[in-house]
């Protein structure tokens, strides 16, 4: 240890430094020295004249660097935009019926849609049939995006303080005795309504506009209404984490299995079994139903739980 | 300037895209950030959805028992909208998680503020 | 049709479904083993296929669904995809191990099955990204490994994290939001999705002279929004307090992986949806090229700089990129075989040297700078031996894989004088600069340490003995038996 201290007492030039460093001795004092943090400036100095306006920014030490930075930003920005402008003059025109998009591609889209995918919606029918994959990953986009709103916010000992606690306890307390009359008579109108209306987008997405993510959302809002009225104890009757873990995994069990059906039958040019129904009937189109509820589910939930996590911490 | 004004959504969706794209690099408040991204993205959605239209057709709900092709707009960009959208909101969801947790631990959403707080508490 | 080619849509589906079902787990050590079955599963069934196709220089398309392209989505298999998805499946498993000990301290007891659900997904995301035939399923799987990865880097939960996801993620999103309009673009002026329809349309474009301009604006938005993701020179900042302050093994896989996979879809664009002969028209792989030496240098400089051991390696690895993109930017085919070698290099390296730095500093109380790990390889050997293997091979001593790529990379460029001189002299300068700073690392840690400066021998763990001989094994691999995977990468360049 003392070597050290004498090794840091002793002016060093730069070879002393430099072949020490090869040394691996002047770790501490690398060669290319860093930045020194900037020291925050003096408050009370400035403080008379510029009372009224926000000043920390200038006390925060934004260095040369960042100004820089903030020009390049806008340059860049400028740029990316003048481009763009030059960019939609050559595109072709608005509405026009002999753009590139309007190709081979939709025609079959429209024309046999109905018969090879079963649906009326021909939207539902390419998002969940034809290019069902990327319907696939979009639903776990979902699933993820839930899992780290978990991750960052669901109470744990790490960002929660005791008085947080005792405060939500406080809270549930005080819900359970007080409720707003307005709030839950129009609630107990209101959910039922929302829930049917749910349902019937849902079951309908294959046969009119709607499908599994509006319908999830309509359903989803309606969970957040009842939580809102009647308070987290009521709706964690029966709505629990464990609730939301397992009906989620179920339901994006049944998706990817019905998913993986699908693809390995298709790739392999085997029989799928599924039968297609009559075009315009709920119960039709083969597996776009429950992929379908299976992803108005899992919306649902998922809607819910960004409030419950957003507002209490807690599912 | 006349191709400009008949392409009037995807004119506006690239001034939004511009906007968006300012504010998420500019801003300093971490929900202004975060709604730049929200408008940079359904920019582009707007752009993509007016992609799907044709003059003087219907929407691709089959009216009818034929389906004809000249008879619907182009249904492909409907969808991939749909899954755009989803994205965005997961992703926003996400973005605001993470400030909320920011938040609890320095008491500002100044995104200046926050880096010159986090270098004082020390580096690990 | 063969029941090999199932297994790249087994693998992904292995992936998602691991993802899927961790929530119903018990615990986080259950997470943990399905999390190596599945990396290992997904392992097993691209080394067989590799053996299927590699030899027989096949590649396939593969429909997902009843409906053939245009019309359904595809995966598109051929030698170079089933050696990186092999090399994927691979590092993942060994970085998992490599970093179990740390994941298990640093990520809350509730919090660790969620951590698992990410690293299955950025798999799922990665292998998707490079069988995928189809643009806008990359776009979809571009978020996915873009919100997974934010979410590995702050699952640690200390202070520097979160603000280094912060800035990670505004990054990303500003890399996706390019990407999405580049790919609106392409979509509005060719009206296809799927890589061989937009081949063929985009041929016909620049043939008849239509839309040129847009068609430059798509390549450059695309171009910029991967690289703004895959920390390419002017926009790296992200990266090393992202990837130095997370726990170990998602630096490992977000500096071994992550990053490459978006290179490896933008080296899959260009061969197959713009072909490489329109992108050296276009002049864009001099931009690349550009960006690709300023990388190199200025990250071996940040990294001279520091003093904590996992920033410093954070720099390197925008060093090491930097070699990537001047692979791709020199345009040629040899080019970009080197630049895909460096891939593989640097995947089988970086994580070795992340996971050993960490099991060197748990012995001096996980302190992390520099000077407080004098000495350190004598209580953990096969960490010391590992560390050492790791640097030499970043410096490109013979023997080792990087000097392999290195020589490739040189060679790459004896057909353009221009280019040539600038990459030599480049390649030599960030040599010594590499030695710059990996050297005293390697002789702090080997020097005998003052009185009173040990720590305790420590125990050495089977998952990071086994995850380190691996690594070591694939270093000397690389570096003295490169021929046949060369070759590999050469036949399926050829393929695409």
């Amino acid at each position: 240890m003392s070597k050290m201290a004498k090794i840091k007492k002793e002016k060093k030039t730069l070879w002393q430094r430099f072949t020490a460093w090869v040394n691996g001795d002047a770790a501490e004092q690398p060669l290319l020295p860093a930045e020194p943090p900037k020291p925050p400036k003096n408050k009370g100095a400035k403080g008379k004249k510029q009372k009224a306006q926000p000043t920390r920014k200038e006390w925060m030490g934004l260095s040369r660097f960042e100004h820089f930075y903030r020009v390049c930003a806008v340059v860049i920005g400028v740029a990316i935009v003048s481009v763009l402008m030059v960019t939609v003059l050559q595109l072709p025109l608005f509405g026009s019926p002999d753009n590139p998009a309007v190709n081979e591609v939709v025609e079959r889209y429209v024309e046999k849609g109905l018969e090879e995918t079963g649906a009326v919606n021909m939207v539902a029918g390419m998002i969940l049939d034809y290019r069902a994959f990327d319907t696939f990953g979009e639903s776990s986009v979902l699933f993820l995006a839930v899992t780290c709103v978990t991750m960052l916010l669901m109470r744990d000992r790490n960002n929660t303080t005791k008085e947080e606690d005792l405060l939500t306890a406080r809270e549930h307390v005080i819900e359970g005795y007080e409720e707003d009359i307005i709030l839950t008579k129009i609630a107990r109108l209101v959910i039922p309504c929302a829930l049917v209306y749910g349902i019937y987008v849902v079951l309908n997405g294959h046969l009119s506009p709607g499908g599994g993510f509006s319908g999830g959302t309509i359903m989803g809002s309606a969970l957040i209404l009842f939580a809102v009225s009647f308070g987290m104890i009521r709706i964690s009757r029966f709505f629990t984490y464990a609730t939301f873990r397992k009906v989620t995994s179920c339901a994006l069990m049944v998706y990817a299995a019905s998913k993986a059906y699908s693809f390995f039958t298709g790739a392999n040019h085997l029989e799928s079994h599924i039968p297609l129904g009559t075009p315009g009937a709920i119960l039709s189109s083969g597996l776009i139903l429950v992929l379908d509820i299976c992803v108005g589910i899992v919306v649902a939930c998922t809607m819910y739980g960004f409030y419950a996590l957003f507002t209490k911490g807690e599912l | 300037m006349e191709h400009l004004l008949i392409n009037h959504y995807e004119t506006a969706a690239v001034i939004l895209f511009g906007i968006g794209f300012l504010n998420l690099l500019l801003q300093n408040n971490l929900v202004k950030k975060v709604i730049g991204v929200g408008i940079m993205d359904s920019s582009v959605y707007l752009f993509l959805a007016s992609q799907g239209y044709i003059e003087g057709r219907l929407a691709p709900i089959l009216v009818g028992e034929v389906a004809n092709a000249a008879d619907y707009i182009n249904p492909i960009p409907a969808g991939l909208v749909l899954t755009g959208i989803v994205v965005s909101v997961s992703v926003t969801a996400f973005s605001l998680a993470l400030i909320q947790r920011l938040y609890q631990k320095y008491k500002t959403v100044n995104f200046d503020e926050i880096v010159q707080l986090a270098r004082q508490k020390g580096d690990e | 049709m063969p029941f090999v080619y199932n297994f790249p849509f087994f693998s992904i589906f292995i992936c998602m479904i691991s993802g899927i079902v961790t929530p119903l787990l018990k615990n986080g050590r259950w997470a943990y083993r399905l999390s190596l079955f599945a990396s290992g599963a997904g392992l097993l069934l691209s080394g067989v296929l590799l053996g299927r196709i590699g030899p027989a220089n096949e590649s396939f398309s593969f429909m997902m669904g009843h409906f053939p392209a245009p019309w359904g989505n595809e995966l598109s298999v051929g030698p170079l995809e089933a050696v990186l998805a092999t090399a994927v499946c691979l590092v993942m498993m060994m970085a998992l191990l490599g970093g179990s000990r740390d994941i298990f301290e640093d990520v809350l007891p509730e919090k660790q099955k969620l951590y698992f659900i990410m690293m299955d997904e950025i798999l799922a995301a990665l292998l998707a990204l490079t069988y995928t035939n189809d643009i806008f399923t990359a776009y979809v799987f571009i978020e996915i490994s873009t919100i997974a990865a934010c979410a590995i880097v702050m699952a640690k939960d200390a202070s520097a994290t979160l603000v280094a996801t912060m800035r990670y993620l505004i990054m990303s999103l500003l890399g996706s939001g390019l990407v999405l309009i580049g790919i609106v673009l392409l979509y509005c002026i060719t009206g296809h999705l799927l890589f061989p329809s937009l081949q063929q349309r985009v041929l016909e474009l620049v043939a008849t002279g239509q839309y040129t301009i847009p068609l430059t604006v798509v390549v450059g938005l695309i171009v910029l929004g991967l690289g703004i993701k895959s920390a390419m020179f002017p926009f790296h900042l992200w990266l090393p307090p992202a990837h130095g302050s997370a726990t170990t093994a998602s630096s490992s896989v977000l500096s071994g992986l992550v990053v490459k996979g978006y290179i490896i879809l933008m080296i899959r664009l260009f061969y197959k949806v713009f072909t490489i002969e329109v992108i050296r028209e276009l002049r864009i792989t001099n931009m690349i090229f550009l960006f690709g030496l300023a990388g190199m240098i200025i990250g071996s400089i940040g990294a001279m700089k520091e003093g904590h051991i996992k920033r410093m390696l954070a720099y390197s690895s925008v060093a090491q990129l930097g070699y990537v993109f001047m692979g791709i930017g020199l345009g040629t085919d040899i080019g970009i075989m080197a630049a895909c070698f460096q891939i593989l290099v640097h995947a089988c390296t970086k994580p070795m040297l992340f996971s050993c730095a960490s099991a060197l500093s748990a012995g001096r109380h996980h302190n992390k700078k520099l000077h407080a790990l004098r000495g350190a390889a004598y209580e953990n050997k096969l960490a010391g031996i590992g560390f050492t293997v790791g640097a030499l091979s970043m410096i490109g001593i013979p023997l080792f894989a990087g000097f392999a790529a290195k020589v490739f990379f040189a060679s790459a460029t004896m057909a353009q004088p221009v280019k040539m001189w600038m990459t030599l002299l480049t390649l030599a300068l960030s040599t010594v600069l590499n030695a710059l700073y990996y050297i005293p690392a390697v002789t702090v840690l080997w020097s005998r340490p003052a009185e009173g400066e040990t720590g305790e021998k420590q125990p050495v763990y089977p998952a990071f003995a086994v995850s380190t001989v691996v690594f070591i094994a694939a270093v000397f691999f690389l570096g003295i038996c490169y021929e046949p995977v060369v070759t590999l990468i050469q036949n399926g360049l050829a393929l695409l």
